[in-house]
Order: C-alpha cells, then structure tokens, then sequence
C-alpha cells in the first residue's frame, strides 16, 4: 500500500483538479450541525467536524429517490408504462467520510446486492462512489466502534484513508480507486515510512470507553429473545415515541416505502425511506397489523441489528457504533444497553446481567 | 444491469366476477412484450406485484397454473387503494406485472406423495394453481392421492365454481366443497366448517403425505388442532404466509417475520419452520 503526504496548503489545490472530475460531496457546516452535501465550484469540506448529524448513507440511497416515470395520458404510446428516467451516474467522491460510516456501506451491500437480486440504483450509486475517509482523532462519548466490528481508524471500506497530522494529512491510498484520486489530484509525495499511523491510531481507539458486548448474541435462542418482554422489551420501550429518529440517522438502515405520485397526466414511482418505528409499516389493506404494538416495533428494531442480522449473514452486528441513535434518541434508549442486556439474556431466570 | 423493480408491461385480456357479492374478481394478464412471458416462468405457490402506473404495487398470488399457456390469471379481493382501482379496470387495459416472486410449494418434496389441500374463502388462488397443475397429463402420475377441502361461507362465494364442480367429477381427485350454510335445496356437497369436513374426511397423516394449508387465520387457527389429531407432523403441514409488502424481491424491509423475509425466503413455509419464528404475520 502506497502511503502518501499531503501538506494542509495542498489540499485546496488538489480538490480543484478533483473538480473536474468528480462530483465532490463533503461536510458542509449548517446551522449548529454538519451534513454531508455536495459541494458547489470552489467550495471545501469543512474537516474539523466531529461527526454528521445524519450519516453519510444518503450519497449512496437518497432520502427520496425517484425509480420511473410514467404519463397517464392516453393519447400517449407509452400510456401508463413505467420508464427509468436516464441518470448520470459520474463518478463522485466522499471527501472526509468517518470510518464507521464507510463500513455501514459495507454491511447495507449484503441486503442490496445478493445472488438472486441486485438493486440497480444503489449499486450504481456505490460503484460510482470514491471513499476517501478521515481518521477519527477524537471519537464522541457514544461512539463504540471499537466493538462493532469498525474502528476510528478502520480502513475496511475505504478507498483512501486521510490522517490529519499537525501540519498535514497522511493519505492511505487502499484500493486502485484510491490511487486514481490521489493522481488525479496531483497528490504524490511519499510520506515517510514510520509508525505514526500506528501510534495516532491507538491514541484514538484508546479514547474510547463505552463497548458493546456482542459475543453471545449468535447463540443465544432467536424465539428466547423475542419472548423476552418483562426482562427486555417492556422496560426498553415504555419510553419510546416511535418518532423514527434512531432509523433516520442510521447508516445502516435501508429499508424503503415505494410510493406514486402523479402531477398532472404525469409523475414518478420513488421510494423513500421507511421506518419499521410506524405502525404503517406492515400494516395490512385488511387493517390486521401484525407489529401493531410499540413493544412489537422497539423489539424489531433492535432484533434485526442485533440477531436476525447476526444469524443471516453471520458477520457480526447491523451496526458500526457510530452513536447517532443514542445521541439523539428523544427519549435516551441506548442500543449499547439493550445490546448488552440481548447479549447476557439468560433464558432459564429469565434476566439479564444489565441494569435499565 | 437489469432493475428488478421494473414491471412487464401487460393488457387485461379479461376480467371474470367470481363470487356473489363481487368482492373477488379474477383478471387474466396478456404480456405485451413477446418474451416476457418466458421470462415470468413460474411455479405455483409463487406470488407477483400487479402494477398500476399511478397507484402503486400489490402482492398477489398467482392463480394460473405453470401448464396454462400464454396468459397469467390473479384473482384479486377488493379491499384497499390499489385493488379498488383495479376492480374498476376493463378488458384492454394496459398495467404491469412484476415477478414471479418468492418460493413455491415444495414441487420436489411432494412428488409421490399424497397431497391433501385444505383452503378456506378467497385464499384458494394458489391452491387452484397448484391443482390444474397437479392434474395436467404430464403431472398427475408424479402425486398419488389429491383430496381438496375447499369451504366458503356459502355457495355463492366459492371460487372457480365451474372448475370446482369439473373436478367433483373426476377419479382422480377427491373433492369435498363445503359451505358454512345454505339453503339451496339443490346443494349436494358438505355443510360445515372446514375444519369439522377436515376431520371427517382427510387421510390420516404419514410419511408420505403431505397438507397444504390456505385459509383466513380463523379457519388456520381451528384446523392445525384437528391436523394434531390426525397425526400430521408439523413438517408436513404447508402453509402460505402474506405480510404487507413493497419490494417482493427481499430488499425493503417490510414483511419480515424474525429473520426470514415472507417475500423471498417465503411465502410457504412448513409449520416446523413457523416455529421457530416469531408470529409476526
């Protein structure tokens, strides 16, 4: 792996020629938060934020994305037939992305691209994509990556991963579309083999104290766990507002509603995120809801990212630790406390070794 | 690379009203795009999302039969947004499908066995599917007893009733129709729930036969009791789930029950499979 030095007062001039390239999104400050947004001619990524306030999981799966269009005007020959309207997919570049949000990509891929089916816009979507992330220095007090299988230096899913350090970044170019930025934006300085990397990277997991425990969750009894209400689900839900938040903020949730909408003799099929917090997620045209109860809700969504994902895939957690849903959370349910009481539940006493 | 959210463009070659009160209609789809249909091969048990440019998708079973040529039939309940729309539809229409999706019945597993298929009201699509398909020439030696328990709640909402009366006289099949009540003096099949007929004519369970379950979870509910007591083993015990969809295909989110998803690693699952996932159906 090629290790190069880019100095502070390069880098402007290296997101110029990138330009023209790429379509460059980046973290733009707004209001008192940051979001990742495209950046206008000329304009930089703010990198001394600390995290976004939404992931960076909208680049890849817009909010509202629309899939076809169709005219309901019978006069013409394409009358009531769906068409994918023609789309760019340019190559675009995240500049400053988190670890834990690249590797949320990485776990979203296993439900958008499988054997049998393959999602057309978010594949090309993240072909298209360039990762070029920012090493954490100062994780948040709810971060917990270090135990969800990322890091603040993880590199998994990474193109090009930039370090800051002092007076310049390091750039870690990972794959070949790393070094193609990184030529394209004229950055070619090797940079000094040392074990800064090493040093700054165990400086910043060392920063980070709270952890999840996961190691039981695959063993443990999917039906037990679902049963679990008194010990579990009653106590973790009675707060909950279902307002969807924890979802929204997520990197790692996908799931979508489709929806039609016509103006007019014309319109669009899109899809939007959904939340499986509202009662109209599965509600049925009959009016029967099988998860028509908030326990029900709260319960699915930390059963799908904490053991229906686990025993699916067999890789770990639905989730990088990124802190989003316990920061922001309303109400304070905490995924760290839900996944540790889930991790020591003990069927037979039918307790957990966590307090609430 | 291919879209999989993209329908088959279809026309509504014809539309039949199947019961009485005109809640169910069963709308026969021609492809417009030659080709289309070889690539919509199905099995039966499997299910589509019938699309209406404007309205949105449903999850429907596909009620034709793999053997039937060059058009697919749905039969479809009137109840929400998009099946109201569509019952108000006519003949030469244009609307699009989109599948097929999900497993079938187990084709495979019942081949030489007994086939003992037990629906109730308007969940008998699939499972008309699957009997056209069983009794076509090439098939019906590969299956060794079939008895149908189909009930409705009276003669008037019996689905495919010409179909129904056809195949009470054939040998080859055991037909037992019921009805929850009647007073047509000239009503010569069962009276009575299906659960009670189940219990007075279906075989005994072995291992070599096999009940396919489709009914309103009330009919469900009081069934599976009576299986019990026959002796089936729950592997042996077929059901269809539905759960509200989106996408079909596995990607949305929607209809999962535990870590399964009824729209792909479904819908049919074995009752020994029901058991060891939450009832979230």
């Amino acid at each position: 792996m090629k290790v190069i030095k880019i100095d502070k007062s390069e880098l402007d001039a290296g997101l110029e020629k990138l330009e023209k390239s790429f379509r460059l999104i980046g973290p733009v400050k707004e209001k008192n938060y940051y979001a990742f947004k495209e950046l206008k001619p000329g304009q930089k990524p703010d990198l001394g934020f600390s995290n976004s306030r939404l992931s960076a999981k909208s680049i890849v799966y817009p909010q509202s994305e629309v899939m076809f269009e169709y005219s309901l005007d019978r006069n013409d020959e394409k009358y009531a037939i769906l068409e994918e309207p023609a789309r760019s997919y340019q190559p675009r570049a995240i500049i400053g992305i988190r670890p834990c949000d690249a590797d949320a990509y990485e776990i979203v891929r296993r439900n958008f691209d499988t054997p049998e089916y393959k999602d057309s816009y978010w594949l090309k979507n993240y072909e298209a994509t360039t990762l070029v992330g920012l090493a954490c220095k100062n994780p948040g007090a709810t971060c917990f990556c270090t135990s969800a299988h990322s890091g603040p230096f993880s590199e998994k899913n990474l193109d090009v991963m930039l370090v800051e350090n002092n007076d310049h970044y390091l750039g870690r170019l990972l794959t070949e579309k790393g070094e193609k930025l990184a030529e394209t934006a004229g950055w070619t300085t090797t940079a000094a083999a040392d074990d800064t990397f090493e040093n700054l990277k165990q400086e910043a997991e060392s920063k980070i104290k709270s952890k999840v425990s996961t190691d039981n969750l695959a063993s443990q009894s999917l039906i037990a766990l679902h049963e679990a209400e008194s010990a579990i689900w009653e106590t973790e839900a009675v707060s909950c507002i279902n307002c969807g938040t924890c979802t929204h903020a997520c990197p790692t949730c996908w799931c979508f509603d489709v929806q039609d909408e016509t103006y007019g003799k014309s319109g669009v099929r899109m899809r939007n995120w959904d939340s499986c917090m509202y009662p109209l997620f599965t509600v049925h045209a009959s009016g029967h809801n099988p998860r028509g109860t908030k326990i029900g809700r709260v319960r699915q969504r930390f059963m799908h990212k904490l053991k229906y994902y686990v025993d699916k895939y067999e890789k770990g957690i639905q989730c990088t630790g990124c802190g989003r849903c316990v920061r922001l959370c309303p109400v304070n349910i905490d995924i760290r406390r839900i996944c540790n009481k889930m991790n020591s539940f003990d069927p037979e006493t039918s307790s957990c070794e966590v307090a609430s | 690379m291919q879209n999989p959210y993209l329908p088959y463009p279809v026309r509504i070659d014809d539309i039949t009203v199947e019961t009485e009160d005109k809640s169910l209609k069963t709308f026969k789809f021609v492809f417009l795009n030659p080709g289309d249909e070889e690539k919509f091969a199905y099995q039966a048990g499997q299910f589509a999302e019938l699309s209406i440019a404007g309205l949105g998708e449903i999850p429907i079973g596909i009620a034709s039969s793999p053997t039937e040529k060059g058009f697919v039939k749905f039969t479809v309940f009137k109840t929400g947004k998009v099946t109201s729309y569509l019952h108000a539809m006519k003949e030469g229409d244009i609307m699009g499908i989109r599948g097929p999706m999900g497993n079938s019945y187990p084709w495979d597993q019942l081949k030489g066995k007994t086939v003992v298929i037990i629906g109730g009201g308007f969940a008998f699509t699939t499972l008309r599917s699957s009997i056209v398909y069983m009794l076509h020439p090439d098939n019906r030696s590969n299956f060794k007893d079939i008895h149908v328990i189909y009930g409705a709640r009276s003669p008037g909402m019996l689905l495919y009733k010409d179909e129904l009366m056809a195949w009470a006289q054939r040998d080859d099949i055991n037909m037992h129709i019921t009805v929850d009540g009647t007073d047509d003096p000239e009503w010569k099949y069962h009276k009575g729930f299906v659960p009670a007929i189940t219990e007075q004519v279906a075989p005994p369970g072995n291992a070599d036969t096999y009940a396919i379950i489709c009914g309103p979870p009330i009919m469900i509910k009081f069934t599976q009791p009576v299986l019990d007591k026959l002796d089936y083993s729950h592997d042996k015990i077929i059901m269809s789930l539905e759960n509200r969809m989106k996408c079909g295909i596995g990607i949305c989110g929607h209809c999962n029950i535990g870590k399964e998803l009824v729209c792909k690693d479904g819908p049919v699952f074995t009752l020994e499979q029901l058991n060891q996932t939450p009832k979230e159906y």
